[in-house]
């Protein structure tokens, strides 16, 4: 219940933030915080909940953002009509390539090569197939109006990806006070011992990448619309699979508010070190190398885990 | 209650387990013993289903189970434990237990309170709120039958939740394993702690090389001359025989 009034208090904290600044600056970092925040949610998930390491998690958040680029684009869609579609294509994806490497029961590093294998081939696939626009990418038109998924000032979007966030942590919180949830942490913990307790296995895993698929699809469609542009380097590059696995590992796998915590450091860091050396572009990307070295060597369990040990 | 017939498995060259047949009666403890490396995991994991046999049937309960997944088996009632024991090491031991319990119950409220109930029983509800990596390794075997007690099964398999454990652990454990039987689970049991056996078990099946060699109540086993040779090596019987005549 404590956890549910701090899901609450933080929803309530950022809605507010339009309110504080009118800065485009300020706004545009949060927003960005709480995707990178969504991709992260998504991968701890399957990763942090179901240990299934996946390196490939573009693949998914591709198919979100290709689905509703090509609904609205070629077809006429409306951007929110997309959204369910390109959530279930997000999830079919998911189970395709969950039945496929779980039905042969890859793990650890196998099932991440396997992940980065597919999110390549749909880069390639994106790369060269007209209906998705090839290399060129896909347009949306610009036509604001919330009805429509695009909105005027920044704070419209800050609302919607926030919806998604919160919505990413109450299925956090709902992994770690349910069955489901038990069930699939005991996954992560030792398959063995969890079809020794009747678990399936396979069931459970394949759900988690579907779940996990879905979510990682939501943080597609919200892209195309804040950017109003997507092409196969953006959808399906290893920018995003990593973007996805870094704020989780550095905030805490596995738990509710690792993902959120992680995104905020990396964000800040790399606004700081921007700042700093702004002679050097992609220096944030050093700085994230860096401290993802140092929080694997020092704090294995991520920031969170050094709250909690501080506890008695 | 459970019936193994002819079952075989090789792996590559090594025959691991070779037609054997053994029926477990309900309501008895019984035991499966045999030197290293004679095929009782590989005979356990058989029947849970984590192996198919190349030929043979297992039955339980007069339900044919061979091809069945180990999920789908530990939910018809027969659960089981593991020789090298894996907690859910980042879990509580409260949480390790639930896992078990979530079989039949669905809710969170109920499952954990099934789980302490289960660690009364097992002696373990002083550490439920311990992580399972901070336990020692005669808490880890309990915790290994409590999860297993928890999914409320009819027979219970244990691979050796004696072994590592000193005297006087083991003689804490020997009435929980009692109580499980007098609560009304059949116990199959795994044992190299021959005090054990013939402390608790009615029947006893002797396994070595894959083939069972023996099988009776515990006393008879002990004095069986094959037994004693595939304990000791061929011509052991004989010898001791004439020693004992000397």
């Amino acid at each position: 219940m404590r956890q549910l009034a701090a899901i609450a208090a933080f929803a309530v904290a950022v809605a507010l933030l339009p309110a504080v600044t009118s800065s485009g600056v300020v706004l545009n970092m949060a927003i960005m915080t709480l995707y990178a925040a969504l991709l992260g949610q998504a991968w701890n998930l399957l990763a942090g909940f179901g240990g299934q390491f996946s390196f490939g998690h573009a693949v998914f958040f591709g198919t979100g953002a290709y689905a509703a680029a090509v609904l609205q684009a070629r077809f006429g869609w409306n951007a929110w009509a997309a959204l369910p579609a390109a959530l279930a294509l997000g999830a079919a994806v998911g189970g395709f390539i969950g039945t496929l490497s779980f039905r042969y029961g890859l793990r650890g590093s196998y099932f991440a090569l396997v992940t980065l294998a597919f999110a390549e081939v749909f880069r390639i696939l994106a790369n060269n197939v007209q209906f998705t626009g090839a290399g060129v990418g896909l347009m949306i038109r610009l036509e604001p109006g919330a009805a429509r998924f695009q909105f005027a000032d920044k704070a419209g979007y800050l609302y919607v990806i926030l919806a998604f966030v919160v919505l990413g942590l109450l299925i956090s919180w709902w992994l770690k006070h349910s069955r489901y949830g038990a069930w699939l942490q005991a996954v992560r913990d030792s398959e063995d011992s969890a079809a020794a307790l009747g678990v399936n296995v396979f069931a459970v895993k394949l759900q988690a990448i579907m779940l996990s698929g879905a979510l990682t699809a939501a943080a597609g469609v919200f892209y195309v619309q804040y950017f109003q542009y997507i092409d196969p380097s953006l959808a399906y590059g290893p920018a995003v699979s990593v973007e996805a696995l870094l704020g989780p590992i550095i905030g805490g796998l596995g738990t509710v508010w690792g993902p959120i915590l992680g995104a905020t450091v990396l964000h800040l860091l790399g606004e700081a070190t921007r700042g700093l050396v702004p002679s050097l572009p992609g220096i944030n990307l050093i700085a994230y190398g860096v401290l993802l070295v140092l929080m694997i060597m020092y704090l294995p369990r991520g920031i969170i885990g050094l709250v909690k040990c501080s506890r008695p | 209650m459970l019936q193994a017939l002819n079952l075989s498995k090789r792996f590559g060259g090594l025959a691991a387990v070779q037609d054997v047949s053994l029926a477990v009666p309900g309501g008895a403890i019984t035991a499966l013993i045999g030197p290293n490396g004679a095929g009782k995991t590989t005979l356990f994991n058989l029947i849970s289903g984590f192996i198919r046999p190349d030929s043979g049937t297992v039955r339980f309960e007069g339900r044919d189970t061979t091809a069945l997944a180990p999920h789908a088996i530990c939910r018809l009632g027969m659960a089981r434990t593991f020789q090298i024991v894996q907690p859910f090491a980042a879990q509580t031991v409260r949480e390790n237990i639930a896992v078990g319990a979530h079989l039949h119950h669905r809710g969170r409220r109920e499952a954990i309170a099934a789980a302490e109930h289960v660690a009364r029983r097992v002696g373990l509800h002083a550490q439920l709120d311990k992580p399972a990596a901070s336990l020692t390794i005669a808490a880890r075997k309990r915790l290994e039958l409590a999860r297993a007690l928890a999914t409320g099964p009819r027979l219970l398999l244990l691979d050796e939740v004696l072994a590592g454990l000193n005297p006087q652990e083991i003689n804490e454990v020997l009435p929980v394993v009692r109580g499980i039987r007098d609560g009304g689970v059949t116990v199959l049991m795994i044992e190299h702690v021959m005090q054990a056996v013939m402390n608790l078990c009615e029947h006893v099946w002797v396994l070595s090389n894959g083939r069972l060699i023996a099988q009776g109540a515990p006393r008879e086993i002990a004095a069986h001359p094959q037994v004693i040779e595939a304990y000791l090596g061929h011509g052991t019987a004989e010898r001791l025989l004439k020693a004992a005549h000397a």
